[in-house]
């Protein structure tokens, strides 16, 4: 190729945008393959709070009925929906925070010198970590099918764009705190700090005016965290339902996230330079 | 309001813009300049060494061209592409290879090429086909389907050089590409680096601290504590620092007289 051959190479294009997007979900899927562990430990870890934990507090917890739900419930069937949304938190956080650690730093190095905007190549390691999650979302659910957690057939349908967009919410979230923290030694901090607070207060265990019978403080924390609205959602949508109002806090937060994230990996925010000084690690 | 035809000089190939020129870049962490008014050119087809210490300056001026993160002043051009303004135009130009190791263990070498491919938007089986091309060219054709993981380290860093080339580049950034290996694959590399400068007119900018990497027909730039010491061909850096071979250039350019913007803080 001679020199004024690559002069011509100023624009991008539109052709290219489409082939790095899928390069960068085939490139996830192919890990994903790759690391069959992964794939188990993410289903094992929902299944066994599903066989477990929901099996033990069957009869402790009565959960009368509430909407979605038309008649009396197992509380294996009230857990199954937050579990889901546990799917996505976990896989959220994980695919995100994973560019934090060390050897990942070098492979977010590599997306971002990539020429295309840096906003759609979060965009696309966002939509690659979303084809990830709804894989596993749905291998539980096919699975919790045969433990009694039974939703009408086009329930597993509508619950798709729910979990799109919590996928969205919980990722994007991620993505702002790998940008945010300098350093998260290992994903037990996040779990300690990030996954089982936003778990343990929402709406995905207990609901919530069972919450607001045994603690106010907790009730109100539980409001305001936007992993409940995320499990609501999808709870409503698995029953072919649509809840207008978590659909709005979970769009409203995943743009803010998403936004917030975009500026942060801006080259001119100030924070990666933080990020990338003498003192971060290389 | 007068329009100036100066900012756009018309495309003269004799006047090519250098692969990359670095213009009075300052860059600081907080009080601390990383890099204190630098300026460099690499041309075309010339393989420049960037010599330094630890703690030189050498990661931070890698960032600002590849663009983690902005240059507060001064200008960086790749190919005459400034990296603030014209972003796509100038990385789309650029290869790097990095310090720490950044490809995927578990996925095979191909898939670690197609990916990168992706990643400047080229087709599937041009991929493939360049692919083909840059791994011949680094003498790893055959290892093609094996997993990264099953690699030595000298022929990952090959695989890394090789990836780097997959869109063409015309400018090859390397930081310490060598640290970590033995002699002779140390060795292979920068002759693997040489040679591509040679035939395919590449520019290279090969940061180091190893003297040993460097040849005599290199352009060779000194940076110590954000400043550039010396820079020049081999023999103009000796002048410079007064010195008979380029260990004791390089001793006496970076021996710590410490710089005036400290001496008064």
């Amino acid at each position: 190729m001679n020199p004024s051959d690559r002069r011509q190479r100023t624009r991008l294009p539109l052709s290219g945008y489409a082939i790095c997007m899928a390069g960068i979900c085939g490139r996830e899927a192919l890990r994903f393959i790759q690391q069959r562990g992964r794939f188990l430990s993410a289903l094992v870890r929902p299944l066994v709070w599903l066989f477990i934990f929901a099996a033990g507090f069957r009869s402790v917890l009565g959960v009368s009925i509430i909407p979605p739900y038309e008649t009396y419930i197992l509380y294996e069937v009230y857990v199954a929906p937050g579990l889901v949304a546990m799917i996505l938190l976990f896989n959220g956080l994980q695919s995100s925070l994973s560019m934090v650690y060390d050897r990942e730093v070098g492979a977010m190095r590599i997306l971002l010198v990539s020429p295309y905007p840096r906003w759609y190549l979060l965009l696309s390691k966002l939509v690659a970590g979303i084809c990830v999650a709804l894989l596993q979302a749905y291998a539980f659910l096919a699975i919790a099918w045969f433990w009694e957690v039974e939703a009408p057939p086009i329930g597993y349908l509508t619950i798709l764009p729910a979990l799109i967009l919590s996928g969205l919410m919980l990722g994007a979230m991620g993505l702002l705190m790998s940008s945010l923290f300098r350093q998260l030694e290992n994903f037990a901090s996040v779990m300690n700090f990030v996954i089982f607070p936003m778990f343990f207060t929402s709406s995905a265990l207990y609901p919530l005016w069972k919450v607001q019978e045994s603690s106010l403080p907790l009730y109100y924390i539980c409001l305001f965290n936007p992993f409940t609205y995320a499990v609501e959602l999808i709870r409503f949508a698995l029953y072919g339902q649509f809840e207008p109002f978590s659909a709005m806090v979970v769009a409203g937060c995943a743009a803010a996230f998403l936004l917030a994230a975009i500026v942060a990996y801006d080259p001119s925010a100030g924070l990666m330079a933080r990020r990338g000084g003498p003192e971060a690690a290389k | 309001m007068p329009i100036h035809f100066a900012d756009h000089p018309a495309p003269d190939l004799a006047a090519e813009p250098p692969a990359l020129s670095v213009e009075r870049v300052t860059h600081a962490f907080g009080p601390r300049k990383a890099l204190d008014d630098v300026s460099l050119a690499v041309p075309r087809g010339n393989f420049t060494a960037l010599l330094g210490p630890n703690g030189a300056g050498k990661t931070t001026l890698f960032s600002l061209v590849t663009r983690l993160y902005h240059n507060r002043s001064g200008a960086i051009r790749v190919l005459g592409h400034d990296v603030r303004r014209q972003p796509a135009a100038a990385l789309s130009r650029l290869g790097v290879v990095f310090q720490a190791r950044t490809l995927d263990l578990d996925l095979s070498v191909m898939q670690n090429l197609l990916y990168h491919a992706a990643l400047h938007g080229i087709g599937r089986s041009a991929a493939k086909q360049r692919a083909a091309e840059v791994l011949e060219s680094v003498g790893l054709s055959d290892r093609a389907r094996d997993k990264v993981r099953q690699l030595s380290g000298g022929q990952m860093r090959r695989v890394e050089i090789a990836r780097a080339l997959m869109h063409r580049p015309d400018l090859l950034l390397l930081d310490e590409p060598t640290v970590g290996l033995d002699i002779a694959s140390r060795a292979g590399i920068v002759a693997e680096v040489r040679r591509l400068v040679a035939s395919e007119g590449i520019g290279v900018l090969w940061a180091t601290h190893i003297i040993e990497e460097i040849a005599p027909t290199d352009r060779v730039v000194v940076l110590h504590k954000g400043r550039i010491q010396a820079q020049g061909a081999h023999a103009e850096v000796l002048a410079t620092a007064g010195a008979p071979d380029l260990p004791a250039a390089f001793l006496a350019l970076t021996h710590d007289t410490a710089p005036q913007s400290e001496a008064h803080p």
